[in-house]
């Protein structure tokens, strides 16, 4: 049944789900300005009732502890019970301005992790402040524009963004106070050498990559394309959302990068999307480490102190050291995975993608046919004469409880169907997961109206997501 | 196969101009509502804001995607389409009817640089 209901709709005056103890303490007089004039709206509930409640609307949620979630881009990794565990301890309910002399296990933890997301990546130091992926562009992109600034060269005002980009590169380089300028891809999504010849010039700050690419390509002339900006005086910013793939065995650093940011929530096993929050560390070469925001964790004579000096920070961008219980999350994960073991996350997570591409593309037309890393996209059915289209094939997957893939993105393809499991998959799942896609594209050729008009078996069938957006009803009670 | 109207200019960014006594109609194409889908918000641009070929004068919102709409010409938008701000599934419905803007041409020479339909069909392909 569709439960639909709040839990102030199943609240009842005067029913309580606790009981307190006599303090004692007799109540402390309250002024009568201060007083409420009406009772507070607070649901009034058993403890049943309250597990049944949010019990029921769990049901109605998709997580990767549901079923597979092989969405495009987003490293939908399973996060080990034990990062919310070690998170969850009394030894982590502290408060940010406490003394550090109180809170070095935490200042150890935050250097910690800076250090070894230094070693995996290639960059010197890295800050940790920054609350997600775009807030960890902006602070690149800041300390891209001061580096420029501090050498008086105030002309490069432009940043080169690949057509094939993540949205939020080009949106970063707007509010960071640059223009984007376009470079055209390639077939495969790769940056087109000779067009970025034509942008290169004494204008551009720098280059915003994602490597692998959007389309789970890796960049080959990635050394090349460093070295023409480095030459034209620009810096290389290094988008960390692809970052799985290359675990222990490339490093961006490597690569000529001289900024970049992590997404602690994909690769490095945080929550992510609504159950986040997230965490998006800024790693930067050496020559400019002092322009990372403060507040700075330092450590000396096996101390750790807190500096908010730090004269050349670009300044502060979070509340103290942003979302520090994301980084125990992902310090508990990078220490159980151990070093020795890192590059199997990596390798794991391209065989699995190589191996679901390989298996459907008799039926779902591979544009690029190539070998991928941990991401590749589909360009809808190969057989399209039935006109099943990629959006079909997403809401038909809802019925065999798979979370759809990223669809129409990247914008390259017209079909865009892009896939990414990560290394935390099972084959048995992934191999159920290529039986359910064979199944859909053979139901799409035998009885193409039961795909177009999937879902059947969730709680609300498909929805005219063209009406939702053009006349948005936003008060829930509306709906009925 | 996507409608191609004989008689307009179009560009390889799928905006098409139409032209009548020197003020420049512009729309974007069949190929283009196709591609992007229904069509759920248009970003207009004000009524006298000088355009410029080449550069962005709005954006156009779909279910799928968000995409500029670049002016394929030189000059000042003299009238700009409000039906679709209430209305934006009329580039849906006939995108070769509903233009987007009116603008008053600088230099109608600039015309020779955009594609005819034949031209513009090959890009389709």
């Amino acid at each position: 049944m569709y439960y639909d209901k709040l839990i102030f709709e199943i609240s009842t005056p005067g029913r309580k789900g606790y009981s307190l103890p006599d303090t004692g303490i007799p109540a402390a007089p309250i002024d009568a300005s201060l007083q409420r004039t009406a009772p507070a709206e607070l649901p009034e509930v058993s403890e049943l009732e309250t597990l049944r409640h949010y019990t029921n609307v769990s049901f109605k949620n998709f997580g990767i502890e549901k079923g597979f979630y092989p969405l495009g881009s987003c490293t939908m990794k399973y996060n080990p019970k034990i990062n919310q565990d070690i998170a969850n301890r009394e030894a982590f309910q502290i408060h940010p301005l406490q003394p550090a002399s109180t809170v070095q296990g935490m200042l150890e933890i935050y250097y910690e992790t800076q250090r070894i997301l230094s070693e995996l990546s290639g960059l010197d130091t890295f800050t940790l402040n920054s609350y997600a992926g775009a807030h960890g562009e902006l602070v690149g992109l800041m300390i891209m524009k001061k580096y420029h600034e501090d050498r008086g060269d105030l002309k490069r005002t432009k940043v080169i963004v690949p057509d094939s980009a993540h949205g939020t590169n080009p949106a970063s380089a707007t509010v960071a106070g640059f223009e984007s300028v376009e470079v055209k891809s390639n077939k495969d999504g790769t940056v087109h050498i000779e067009d970025l010849k034509q942008v290169l010039g004494d204008d551009i700050a720098g280059i915003m990559l994602t490597n692998p690419n959007t389309v789970g390509m890796f960049e080959k002339d990635i050394l090349a394309i460093a070295e023409l900006v480095h030459e034209a005086g620009g810096l290389l910013y290094y988008d960390g959302a692809n970052l799985n793939p290359l675990l222990g065995v490339a490093r961006p650093g490597d690569m000529g990068f001289d900024i970049m940011h992590i997404n602690l929530h994909k690769t490095f096993s945080t929550p992510h999307g609504g159950g986040g929050p997230g965490s998006g560390p800024v790693g930067v070469k050496a020559f400019l480490a002092d322009y990372l925001p403060r507040p700075v964790v330092k450590k000396e004579n096996d101390q750790y102190t807190i500096d908010y000096d730090a004269p050349d920070a670009i300044g502060q961008i979070s509340h103290f050291f942003g979302n520090i219980g994301v980084v125990v999350k992902a310090y508990t994960y990078l220490l159980t995975v151990g070093k020795e073991h890192f590059s199997e996350v990596g390798k794991f997570s391209v065989l699995n993608a190589n191996y679901i591409k390989e298996s459907l593309k008799d039926l779902y037309e591979l544009p690029i046919d190539d070998i991928c890393k941990h991401e590749f996209v589909f360009n809808g059915l190969k057989d399209k004469s039935a006109h099943v289209t990629t959006l079909d094939v997403a809401k038909r997957l809802l019925d065999y409880d798979v979370h759809p893939p990223t669809i129409y993105f990247p914008l390259v393809f017209k079909e865009a169907l892009m896939i990414e499991p990560p290394e935390t998959e099972s084959k048995q799942t992934i191999d159920q997961f290529i039986a359910i896609m064979r199944k859909v594209a053979e139901e799409a050729k035998t009885d193409p109206d039961l795909v177009k008009g999937a879902p059947y078996t969730t709680v609300v069938r498909r929805l005219d997501e063209a009406q939702a957006a053009r006349n948005p009803i936003v008060k829930y009670r509306d709906l009925t | 196969m996507s409608k191609i109207v004989k008689g307009l200019y179009y560009t390889n960014t799928h905006e098409w101009v139409k032209v009548e006594d020197g003020f420049a109609y512009i729309g974007i194409t069949d190929y283009a509502q196709e591609s992007l889908g229904e069509i759920v918000f248009v970003e207009l641009p004000e009524e006298e804001t000088a355009v410029e070929a080449g550069e962005e004068f709005g954006a156009i919102e779909s279910v799928k995607a968000a995409s500029d709409i670049i002016s394929p010409v030189t000059g000042t938008i003299v009238v700009v389409n409000d039906e679709l701000e209430d209305s934006p599934e009329l580039l849906n419905e006939d995108p070769y009817e509903n233009w987007i803007v009116k603008v008053d041409l600088e230099d109608e020479t600039e015309l020779n640089k955009l594609l005819n339909a034949d031209e513009y069909e090959d890009i389709c392909e």
